[in-house]
């Protein structure tokens, strides 16, 4: 903070610039749809996909904090949603009637964020012993065990209690008790609190974290640790415990993302967080940049709402995000644009 | 296992028709919101063509326990050699291109569909089919290899990543626009008869599959050790520039790895299709993310260590699903793998080999 002249030199300082950019980019995303959605401007179709969008950026967010800034490719991200969608759900139920929903939502998230955080790292300890892509696969691996786990899992909620059950279900519920988890069936009946204005201020949330983090100490060691390992730890710096601190955040975030997707819908299964889920999330974190978190928004953005946007198109849809997805990647590692843009970048500067 | 569309994956199929048989099914549906019901009405009732549950429909009562344990065994070695099959695929592309083809899951799927048609419509014979599907599968592998990763062959691995899920999206999807998401009934490809010895009774399809595998490997060994190719691939593998100096064309190997792996995986295509007889645009999926996991299993980049993960992880499904739990059999899959890689970070046969191809 050499330079810092008021608060505004503290906002556009180089160190800060793309902090603001991506606040300065939510709020002002959040006040024009929220203009749109008052005015009644927004359609069916897009007014369900706020909160969608919003769980998909926190969670695109964490995901770039582990492979972005920390280095691991992770191909489970959607394990740690269902684990947020599932505990959030479990909460908000055995909670309804007794706490409003507001305090009810957000208690969903601050457990559903605590109890992923708590999954990831012992998750984490198996996991950041492996490198590479035997990493990736572990993680790939993790991430179906918990999808599967949950698919089986049996929760209930009477007036004695919460019961839990494992593979078969076999509750004798007493009176208005009723299943919170019901095994491949996922969470019913759930009541949906979730609202875009909770789904926003869990970006800014994500985004404070991050930024925070990756300005820090902890962040410059985590960052080392990434760039390369030996030096790293020549210099002092943890390694097990500097990855352990990006991994665990990242679930955490996931988790969060994950308790606001599942009380946002009234059915929630566990089969909707597959590694298909995880690998678009990735795809997400990929094409934004890694370590750049405008890039993630921009991204996620763009890329939730392309298949939305060719809906027109009907069943071709899906086959040209396809040939998108392929084709940004033909362009953007091409070596003849890529020195155009370098010597273009060379001329401005 | 039980999702709300149970045609999404073959596996999920045949968890579905193992409760008529075995009869747990009604066992396992007590409580009052019982999912079951649906999936009854959608999967399918006709008997099993597929022989790798057989053995349960015993005509006098429960088999010797010993000789179902035999026959499980010899159940997953028949799986196994499918999941070897395809992971082939994927670690002799790890190996020499050093990527992890997510789509080659995919290319089975088109590889099921060709014979598929090969064998309904245009009512080849066995072999014409298999052949057919084998050649479709090697155009495929190679055209998608110069057109999507060629270009990428300096960009960093995950780029390449992204690119591969975008191939099997576009596989995926391309599929479902032209053979309907509707699943088709894979005809059988030979006799469903059952070879008896002593008490225990094989299916002539579980011997076919585990001969083809074993075929496969011996011919795919001698092409890497006794030929010039071959060992031109090993060179590759080692060290790229090295072997460019030597006079190798790099491109071509790699085009030609591409080859081999889609090749593989038009057979394992048929061998899944006929041991789990449902056609789907998502066919390849779930196998193709085992048998990557087998690869790892055996340490990607080895040979014998694909053969061996397949196997294993093969026996490892069937057994659990026969003695534990068939919905748990998935955990207990990735289970061993975590369990493994961290005894063996590297896999079981990971390091300690010198010629990974």
């Amino acid at each position: 903070m050499e330079n810092k002249k008021g608060i505004l030199g503290y906002l556009l300082n180089n160190r800060h610039r793309s902090r603001t950019i991506s606040y300065t980019m939510v709020a002002a995303a959040y006040i024009l749809l929220e203009i749109l959605l008052k005015t009644g401007n927004l359609s069916n179709l897009f007014t369900g996909l706020l909160v969608p969008a919003t769980c998909y950026l926190v969670a695109a967010i964490g995901l770039n904090l582990n492979v972005g800034v920390s280095g691991e490719l992770n191909l489970g991200q959607a394990g740690f949603m269902a684990v947020g969608a599932f505990s959030g759900v479990c909460v908000s139920g055995v909670l309804a009637g007794t706490v409003p929903p507001v305090l009810r939502l957000i208690l969903a998230i601050i457990i559903g964020m605590l109890l992923t955080a708590f999954v990831g790292f012992l998750i984490g300890i198996p996991v950041l012993k492996l490198q590479g892509d035997y990493l990736a696969i572990v993680t790939l691996a993790f991430g179906q065990i918990v999808m599967n786990l949950i698919m089986n899992l049996y929760v209930a909620f009477d007036s004695t209690g919460i019961k839990f059950s494992f593979v078969e279900s076999k509750f004798t519920l007493g009176e208005g008790g009723k299943y919170l988890i019901n095994g491949p069936m996922g969470a019913t009946g759930t009541e949906r609190i979730a609202n875009f204005t909770a789904g926003t201020i869990l970006v800014i949330f994500a985004l404070v974290v991050v930024y925070n983090l990756i300005y820090s100490r902890s962040g410059r060691a985590i960052m080392a640790a990434r760039d390369n390992r030996i030096a790293a730890e020549s210099i002092g710096i943890n390694i097990a415990k500097t990855k352990m601190m990006a991994f665990v955040i990242s679930a955490a975030l996931a988790g969060a993302a994950g308790a606001l997707y599942g009380l946002n819908y009234s059915t929630m299964v566990a089969s909707k967080f597959d590694y298909n889920t995880s690998i678009l999330i990735l795809v997400y974190v990929v094409l934004g940049g890694l370590g750049n978190f405008n890039g993630t928004l921009i991204a996620t953005v763009i890329l939730f709402l392309l298949p939305q946007l060719l809906r027109g198109l009907q069943d071709y849809r899906m086959l040209i995000y396809a040939v998108v997805l392929i084709l940004i990647m033909l362009i953007t590692n091409n070596e003849f644009l890529r020195t155009k843009a370098a010597s273009l970048r060379k001329k401005k500067a | 296992m039980h999702s709300p569309a149970p045609l999404s994956d073959p596996f999920g199929l045949s968890d579905s028709a193992l409760f008529y048989i075995d009869g747990s099914f009604s066992q396992n549906c007590k409580g009052s919101a019982c999912p079951k019901p649906a999936m009854r009405r959608n999967a399918p009732r006709r008997p099993l063509q597929g022989a790798l549950y057989r053995y349960e429909k015993h005509e006098s009562g429960e088999p010797k326990p010993a000789m179902r344990f035999l026959s499980n065994l010899v159940t997953g070695l028949g799986l196994g050699s499918v999941y070897a099959i395809i992971a082939l695929g994927y670690t002799m592309v790890y190996g020499i291109a050093k990527m992890l083809n997510f789509a080659h899951g995919d290319v089975i799927m088109v590889g099921a569909y060709v014979a598929f048609f090969a064998f309904t419509r245009f009512g080849m014979p066995m072999p014409a089919g298999v052949l057919l599907a084998v050649v479709c599968c090697t155009v495929l592998g190679v055209v998608v290899e110069r057109l999507a990763y060629k270009p990428l062959r300096q960009a960093s691995s995950l780029s390449v990543l992204i690119t591969a899920i975008g191939v099997s999206y576009f596989l995926q999807n391309a599929a479902q626009l032209l053979w309907s998401a509707s699943p088709k009934m894979f005809p059988p490809i030979i006799s469903t008869g059952v070879l008896k010895i002593g008490g225990l009774s094989i299916a002539y399809l579980t011997l076919l599959t585990i001969a083809t595998c074993i075929i496969v490997m011996i011919c795919l060994t001698l092409f890497i050790n006794r030929t010039k190719t071959g060992s031109a691939m090993r060179a590759c593998s080692e060290d790229k520039d090295a072997a460019r100096l030597m006079g190798i064309n790099v491109n071509q190997i790699i085009s030609l790895t591409f080859a081999i792996g889609s090749g593989l995986a038009a057979i394992a295509a048929v061998l899944l299709c006929a041991n789990y007889p449902t056609v789907t645009p998502t066919l390849g999926s779930m196998p193709g993310i085992k048998a990557f996991t087998a690869a790892v299993f055996g340490g990607i980049g080895s040979i014998p260590g694909a053969l061996l993960g397949g196997l294993l992880l093969g026996i490892i499904e069937i057994l659990s699903k026969a003695y534990i739990s068939t919905q748990l059999s998935d955990v207990i899959v990735f289970g061993v793998l975590i369990v493994i890689l961290l005894v063996k970070p590297t896999g079981l046969l990971g390091k300690k080999l010198s010629e990974k191809v």
